[in-house]
């Protein structure tokens, strides 16, 4: 019975664990009602993700249905100079390329909010370092050595961590800003909170009709649901 | 006159087919048992699930791409570009879970109300053997997406085969058709999950009703109704099924549809459960994922894999834990069937199954721990001993009287006094001064659900004698 009563406590260990160790997920806060900041992640993804990252299953043309705007300002505002609206958004860097500068093709990011959760990727791109021991001089706090550089840097500004001794292990707990970018906090978060809102989108266009569309489906199955009772109710008013 | 061609079609259609025998020999005069309760929506439900499969699948393969390279662009491409295609595609994720989950609770009903006894043995058979036919079909049609969990979670399960001793390594390598899962396993998948299995499933369930309907159905009493007649030869506990059973299975439907519906357009993914978060990156035979976990209905079968030390053994326990479910019309010694008259030991036995396979299917999604094993362990050899003991406890355990007739359950209305006092006694009435007017709130009052609660907890207690 005492290892059946310490076998159920080790159970509880793992939420204790992550409760504790290292940064929580900062919350991303998506709506997908808000067009403005849908095409302005859609601008900056563009800008700052596109040269290496595909979102193969976008079109520019999806950007001007779904966001409601003419595919002429999509085009001027958005899409990459000499792209089309019925472009797909691939990146301009070819694999050959790529696995020779690191290592390997960057990944598609259509589906990477799918994936990794809005949150996470919100935490992860603010969550950028300096560390002078790693080849591109920065690491990142939610995805330990990885292998790509901050490519926010210019607008956020360079981060330091700060680290604190837990259970006998260094952890970073949060990360101060060392050196201004050209954007405030508030401005940045706003930023990466745009970039993380298009992505939510670009992992499943479809989600901006599906919620509009459910309660009105709700509605109907509910007054059906109401009807069919009470047909119920009158066919079985002589059963006892 | 037009309606006299219709007629005669009609008559010279009924006088070459028995459609009209079949009717009433099946609906309007198929006597039902007239105290169903809740626990009785979920056959009529599967079928509904299984309709709704086969539908939103045809519509499915006609865009889908059964080819390695393909397949999971195929499906992003039905998701996007395929006029309503993410709702298909949904109805068919969500509709997989969701036959499951009213698959288990119908399974359970059998369960409480002895429904595979003597003379239901075999609709119990076939009602297994459409479970194992579902399992394979989910299982096979889970690797179609393409992605990272349907890669490695085929892997994963087919490697079990190479377990066994001798020809394991051929058979795997057989089964998969390549060294590794790939474009023609998923082929072979795909012939199997939308031609061979789709149509075991149907046989199954013609040969599940029809035995159903030989015998008749069991009811929360586990009484046969056909013991009591009337003057005409009716049972007289019992009520056709068309129009009682069909209006009110449609409530059940619009009920379900409820539900089916939230999960479809507000949580598709049920927060990683219908669809796993690492299904959403394409399968990639170079990169494991850290944690490979089936989806939800397959974990408790997998949490009994696990729990044993040996990976062979783990194969047979897990293979045993549903040949066991086969043989329960015959472990069952019980004089009664319904769990109303049944001693306190088989309640109190099945309230610990139920704890184990819910247990079970925890642990089945968690990364194996030394103390997840530890418990996996102490699950498995309850799950195992509810069936094994059975013989030994059912038959000494005492039995309660069994009536005659059947007892009519109370309708919801009748419940609304008793809802209506428990509220008035959890809640406070206070009077506030607003605005010169007297406002009276409803406040919750603490002490007064403190002493629902613990009635709550003797009548269940009271119950399980």
């Amino acid at each position: 019975m005492k290892k059946l009563l310490q076998s159920c406590l080790l159970l509880l260990m793992p939420l204790g664990v992550f409760a504790s160790a290292g940064m929580e997920l900062d919350s991303a806060g998506i709506d997908l009602t808000d067009k403005t900041s849908l095409e302005n992640g859609a601008h900056l993804y563009v800008q700052y993700c596109l040269g290496c990252h595909s979102t193969k299953y976008i079109r520019y043309l999806n950007l001007a249905d779904d966001f409601d705007i003419d595919e002429q300002e999509i085009l001027n505002k958005v899409a990459p100079e000499g792209a089309g609206i019925y472009d797909k958004m691939l990146t301009a860097m070819n694999e050959h390329d790529a696995k020779k500068w690191f290592g390997t093709q960057p990944p598609d990011l259509s589906l990477i909010a799918r994936s990794r959760g809005a949150d996470w990727l919100y935490s992860y791109l603010k969550g950028f370092y300096a560390d002078p021991k790693k080849p591109l001089g920065v690491n990142n706090a939610i995805f330990p050595d990885v292998g790509m550089p901050n490519p926010l840097w210019k607008l956020q500004g360079t981060q330091r961590p700060v680290y604190e001794t837990v259970d006998g292990q260094e952890v970073i707990t949060e990360l101060e800003l060392e050196e201004n970018g050209t954007m405030s906090a508030d401005e940045f978060d706003k930023s990466v909170n745009d970039i993380v809102n298009f992505l939510v989108y670009a992992g499943e266009p479809a989600q901006l009709k599906r919620e509009s569309m459910g309660k009105y489906v709700l509605f109907f199955i509910f007054m059906f649901g109401v009807i069919a009772y009470l047909l119920k109710k009158e066919y079985w008013k002589d059963i006892h | 006159m037009k309606t006299n061609y219709v007629a005669n079609c009609g008559t010279w259609f009924l006088d070459r087919f028995p459609l009209t025998k079949l009717w009433n020999e099946h609906m309007a005069q198929y006597y039902a048992p007239k105290n169903f309760n809740f626990w009785y929506f979920f056959g009529s439900l599967a079928l509904l699930v299984l309709v709704n499969q086969f539908i939103t699948g045809i519509l499915l393969t006609m865009n889908y791409k059964p080819d390695a390279s393909l397949a999971f662009d195929s499906v992003e491409y039905i998701m996007r570009e395929v006029p309503w295609g993410w709702l298909v595609r949904y109805m068919h994720s969500t509709g997989a879970s969701a036959f499951f989950i009213v698959v288990y609770l119908h399974m359970f009903r059998g369960l409480i109300y002895g429904s595979y006894k003597q003379p239901r043995e075999l609709i119990w058979i076939f009602g297994m053997l459409l479970f194992v036919a579902l399992m394979a079909e989910a299982f096979m049609g889970y690797l179609l997406p393409w992605g990272q969990m349907s890669y490695w979670g085929a892997q994963v399960i087919i490697s079990l085969f190479s377990a066994i001793p001798v020809i394991g390594d051929d058979l795997s390598l057989w089964v998969r058709g390549d060294y590794v899962i790939s474009d023609a396993t998923l082929n072979r998948f795909f012939a199997f999950h939308v031609i061979a299995i789709p149509l075991i499933l149907i046989m199954l369930v013609f040969l599940h009703i029809i035995a159903l309907h030989e015998v008749g159905s069991n009811n929360p009493d586990g009484i046969e109704i056909k013991d009591s007649k009337d003057p005409w030869g009716h049972p007289v506990d019992g009520i056709p099924f068309h129009p009682y059973y069909t209006v009110k299975d449609i409530v059940g439907v619009a009920v379900f549809l409820f539900f089916f519906a939230t999960v479809l357009f507000y949580m598709p993914e049920m927060g990683g459960y219908f669809l796993e978060h690492a299904n959403f990156i394409p399968a990639d035979p170079l990169a494991t994922p850290e944690h490979i976990a089936p989806v939800w209905y397959f974990t408790p079968f997998y949490a009994i894999l696990r729990a044993i030390p040996d990976k062979f053994a783990g194969v047979i326990a897990m293979g045993g834990a549903i040949v066991v479910l086969f043989l329960l019309p015959w472990l069952d010694r019980s004089p009664v069937k319904s769990i109303r008259y049944r001693g306190g030991i088989y309640k109190k036995a099945l309230f610990l199954f139920v704890i184990s396979f819910l247990g079970l299917g925890y642990l089945g999604m968690q990364a194996p721990t030394a103390g997840a094993t530890m418990m996996a362990r102490v699950f498995t050899s309850i799950y195992f001993a509810f069936f094994l003991l059975m013989p030994i406890y059912t038959r000494w355990e005492k039995t309660k009287p069994v009536p005659k007739r059947v007892n009519q359950p109370a309708s919801i209305e009748d419940h609304i006094p008793a809802i209506k006092e428990s509220f008035a006694a959890m809640t406070l009435e206070v009077s506030e001064q607003k605005n010169g007017h007297t406002v009276k709130h409803t406040r919750p009052n603490p002490s007064g659900i403190a002493h629902e609660l613990s009635k709550l907890v003797k009548k269940m207690k009271g119950s399980l004698d």
